[in-house]
């Protein structure tokens, strides 16, 4: 017996069955460009956004560990560098500029490119039409232009890395003067044009797709699939949509006027400024007001990140408890409560800019407020937990940890949100230990937890399981080594973005620790390489999935043909009589949402 | 070359957990899946308890290493700095409860609940009660710190007292410039287009301020213990920030528009090495705002010390603007101080409007 006999067994014909009946009605050839570049089809387009965030990711998490050899090593030297990156790292070390390039690109990658529209993107072109039952997005067109509008960024953002003067190298946050004026950094020359002509289509991409997200749920639920019987990945993807839709273009007012100020002479931002000994001319401007325009983006883009994966760890906790998600109303409005609150608390981000502590104390208020549903979606998630039947796949153990990190990072939002105290800790690595928690580490946890459940309807095949363990463990154990040794660097008052600490009396205390933190991050990247490698060896190699219901889940989704083809289901969408979540229920195991409800079936 | 072995290394590591993963996938296979499935859920559920043991003494080791390198093992340095410790140990006691309670609940569920072919899943989908419970007990919790905070918020960044210390603090790329008022108490005014370090006004003061006449200048700055200082801030080129990690404050310093900040030094100096141990111990202030490629050297010192001692420095301070009239050649002529005085006198001088 072969073993790929072993991995597969004969089921091949029954698997390709429905590929004759998947386009009916509208038969057509596909040639490659239409079914693999200029695809329409939402299940495509998801992995488009998929792959091409993995490759940001990979390229993403490469520049952490680059910048974290400078920190970890700061006195070693590492020849290699320098045949790769010449000037950049003379000597075999990271220079000043290419590290501030490295930090810069490094946020401005994992936020936007993978947490945005790698994570948006991917889940919510998959499961929209799928587990609200219609045939696909309700513009395809819109949705492949979202797509290649995202490209389009890439491309820009990419071809930023190889230009003479390096990429943007201001932070992620890009706040001028220092993004404005190219004599103040090089990363503030063309790399800053880049940058900002990359990020505008990147916005219009994600305008595209929200916009699209959000019709598509409003409009083409199948029948009987009320709002109030959506999963809750939909009720995630939707809050998502909306939050990008009415944020992201504030982003993008903010982009423009810093492009003008940058290449047309304006003064939105520029007053009174001596640069390198050469008085400019502008008056007027307030550098505070980009703050706030990139604010009120940046604080809702940190729930685009997360609402998503919020959403997905509910859908696939209640699936392998075996139990249905516990208050589902509360879920609901909590998320709803976080999306309203999130546009109101961006100016927490500027407590120390000199803004009227009088408006402050509003957001001290507003922003502590977010911890009252965020704890009432952990405890609802504990609950669900609570006297389930676990099963610990590896999706199940990515959804645990997610929780397990959203609570750690979560309440160190408490302290920073906390005006009084964020006069000590902000831009410390208290911060940056608090938000790679909560946002990054949290979602790329909802994120992994996405890919491993919903991998058998991408690909039809499983990922390798004990591929999959190795991952978790190293991840989590390796995500919690990193920064929770942070927080204490933020309790000594460790400015953030800072090269070299050797020559400061109050910061010099950590070179151990920092050596630690960057032996822990190589090992974890590492690991992560081994996930990607996971991922692309089973689409082609993986165990091939048998049934059409691998988790035993109720969702639309699982009722598709193993492997859907355009249109999704065969014959007529289903119709749904319940909500996603009777597990566990009159002594079943699950009973899927479009089974009719029984004559003396019990309520709950 | 120690580069290329390390990634031969890993490239042998990676095939070999590779081969182990595609071997361990045919022996699932083979051995029926139902059985796998048991067995590695047993092994994670395990493992997660071992997780949540491991992490808690891993983070009470933690602490014992590093708690004495944070600041939280000295003394805040200021009046304001002891009223953010205070709501700092607060804050860690109530969120350190809530981070306990419900890590251990979470790992200690995934592992007690975990699949066996014996329990039935509980039906359980939502119950007010609860749901209230954990509405309301978090809202008291944090309406609590939202009090305390705010409480110290408005201490904190309330008006300077009337007696005052006056400093400007100015940020450039790459250090920080300080200006005293001299003995009028009155920063002289400033106007940004008349910046020229090479002939001594790298801060842009107007020389036709007769209130800029006695303005010190200087590159350390030196506070007097006790009695409060009000920081003036401004910025240059780019936004910088006021870093006094000491003092546990912060304020950033942006062009065109100045910013305040007011604290109490509690202790000298020389106080302070004495409570820190350490002889090399040094007020610093840190640029906290990443202002371009040497964001990370931008550092000044700060001199706490006695009254007696700040007056024997300051008596030895000569103001800018004699240095400036006695190097200045005739090419720079500085206007005659007759003039000037009567121009100061129509200018509200900027001390005052703070």
């Amino acid at each position: 017996m072969s073993s790929e006999t072993i991995l597969h067994g004969q089921t091949t014909e029954a698997i390709h069955v429905h590929e004759d009946h998947a386009d009916h009605g509208h038969h057509h050839e596909e040639s490659f460009l239409t079914k693999y570049i200029f695809c329409q089809d939402h299940k495509m387009i998801a992995k488009q956004f998929l792959i091409t965030g993995i490759i940001w990711a990979i390229i993403g998490g490469l520049f952490s560990v680059l910048f974290r050899l400078q920190l970890g090593y700061p006195d070693m030297s590492f020849p290699v560098l320098e045949d790769v990156f010449g000037r950049w790292a003379k000597g075999g070390r990271i220079s000043n500029e290419f590290y501030y390039a490295l930090v810069t690109m490094h946020g401005t990658i994992l936020v936007f490119f993978v947490l945005t529209a790698g994570l948006s993107g991917t889940f919510a072109n998959l499961l929209i039409p799928l587990q609200i039952g219609a045939r696909d997005m309700a513009s395809g067109f819109l949705n492949m232009l979202s797509y290649w509008f995202f490209f389009l960024a890439s491309v820009v953002m990419f071809a930023s890395l190889f230009i003479q003067t390096g990429p943007a190298a201001g932070g992620w946050t890009i706040y001028p003067p220092l993004s404005a004026l190219g004599q103040a950094s090089e990363g503030s020359k063309l790399g800053m044009d880049f940058w900002l002509i990359s990020m505008a289509l990147f916005i219009v991409s994600s305008l595209l797709g929200g916009l699209n997200y959000i019709s598509t749920i409003l409009n083409l639920r199948t029948k009987g699939m009320s709002m109030t019987r959506m999963p809750l990945t939909m009720w995630a993807i939707f809050f998502t949509a909306v939050l990008g839709v009415l944020s992201f273009p504030v982003l993008l007012s903010g982009a423009v006027l810093l492009l003008f100020d940058r290449n047309l002479g304006t003064s939105f931002y520029l007053s009174e400024i001596v640069v390198k000994g050469e008085i400019l001319p502008n008056e007027g401007g307030s550098a505070i007001l980009f703050q706030h325009l990139f604010w009120f983006l940046g604080h809702p883009e940190v729930y685009i990140i997360l609402l998503p994966a919020m959403g997905m760890v509910s859908e696939i906790m209640s699936v392998n408890s075996r139990k249905p998600i516990f208050g589902y109303l509360a879920m609901v409005g909590s998320l709803f409560a976080i999306t309203i609150l999130a546009f109101l608390v961006w100016a927490h981000h500027m407590f120390v800019t000199g803004l009227n502590p009088f408006l402050g104390a509003f957001f001290v208020l507003l922003t502590l407020l977010i911890a009252v549903p965020s704890a009432i979606k952990v405890f609802n998630w504990l609950t669900t937990l609570w006297r389930g039947n676990i099963r610990l796949t590896p999706a199940m153990l990515f959804a645990i940890g997610f929780v397990s990190l959203f609570i750690s990072g979560g309440l160190t939002g408490i302290f920073l949100g906390n005006s009084t105290l964020d006069i000590h800790l902000h831009d410390t690595y208290f911060v940056v230990a608090h938000f790679h928690i909560v946002m990054g580490v949290a979602s790329f946890f909802g994120m992994f937890a996405g890919v491993y459940h919903w991998f058998p309807k991408m690909y039809s095949r499983y990922l390798n399981n004990t591929m999959a363990y190795i991952h978790f463990w190293v991840t989590l154990v390796g995500a919690y080594l990193i920064f929770w040794p942070m927080h204490y660097q933020g309790l000594a008052g460790l400015p953030r973005r800072y090269t070299d600490f050797s020559n400061w009396q109050s910061f010099n205390q950590f070179a151990g620790m920092n050596r630690f933190i960057s032996t822990v991050a190589m090992i974890v990247f590492a690991v992560q390489l081994l996930f990607v490698f996971n991922f692309f060896y089973s689409i082609f190699k993986g165990r091939k999935v048998q049934s059409q219901n691998p988790w035993g889940a109720n969702t639309l989704e699982w009722t598709t043909p193993i492997t859907p083809g355009h249109g999704n289901w065969p014959g007529e969408i289903p119709e749904v009589h319940r909500w996603a979540y009777d597990y566990g229920k009159d002594g079943r195991e699950f009973i899927a949402q479009v089974e009719p409800v029984g004559a003396d079936e019990s309520k709950h | 070359m120690s580069g290329y072995f390390i990634l031969a290394i890993l490239a042998l590591a990676f095939v070999v957990t590779f081969q182990i993963a595609k071997a361990s996938e045919y022996v699932s296979v083979l051995k029926g899946e139902e059985k796998t499935f048991k067995q590695n859920n047993r092994i994670n559920a395990f493992l997660f308890i071992v997780f949540l043991v491991l992490g808690l003494i891993a983070a009470w080791w933690c602490n014992s290493m590093y708690y004495g390198k944070t600041l939280l093992a000295q003394p805040a340095a200021s009046d304001h700095g002891e009223k953010i410790d205070f709501m700092l140990l607060l804050t860690i006691a109530v969120t350190g409860v809530v981070f306990l309670l419900t890590q251990i609940l979470l790992f200690w569920f995934a592992y007690k609940y975990q699949y066996t072919e014996k329990r039935k899943a509980y039906f359980f989908a939502h119950d007010n009660k609860l749901e209230l419970l954990w509405t309301v007990v978090p809202a008291i919790f944090l309406t609590v710190l939202v009090g305390f905070g705010l409480f110290y918020w408005f201490k904190i960044t309330g008006d300077a007292p009337k007696n005052s210390q006056v400093v400007e603090i100015t940020g450039k790329q790459f250090n920080w410039m300080i200006r005293y008022p001299g003995k009028d108490n009155v920063l002289g005014r400033k106007n940004y287009r008349l910046t020229d370090a090479s002939s001594g006004n790298a801060l842009g003061v107007d020389w036709e301020d007769g209130a800029s006449h006695d303005d010190i200048e200087a590159t350390e700055m030196h506070l007097v213990v006790n009695k409060p200082v009000h920081l003036v801030i401004n910025a240059q080129d780019v936004i910088h920030d006021v870093g006094l990690v000491h003092f546990r404050l912060k304020m950033d310093a942006v062009p065109g528009i100045p910013t305040t900040i007011w604290f109490t030094p509690k202790y000298t100096t020389t106080q302070m090495k004495e409570i820190t141990g350490n002889k090399d111990f040094v007020y610093e202030i840190s640029c906290d705002q990443v202002c371009g490629t040497g964001h990370y050297s931008m550092r000044g010192v700060i001199i706490v010390e006695t009254q007696e001692d700040y007056d024997t420095w300051m008596a030895s301070q000569k103001p800018q603007y004699v240095t400036v009239k006695e190097t200045a050649t005739p090419s720079t002529p500085v206007p005659d101080s007759t003039t000037v005085t009567k121009v100061a006198a129509a200018n509200k001088p900027i001390a005052q409007l703070n």
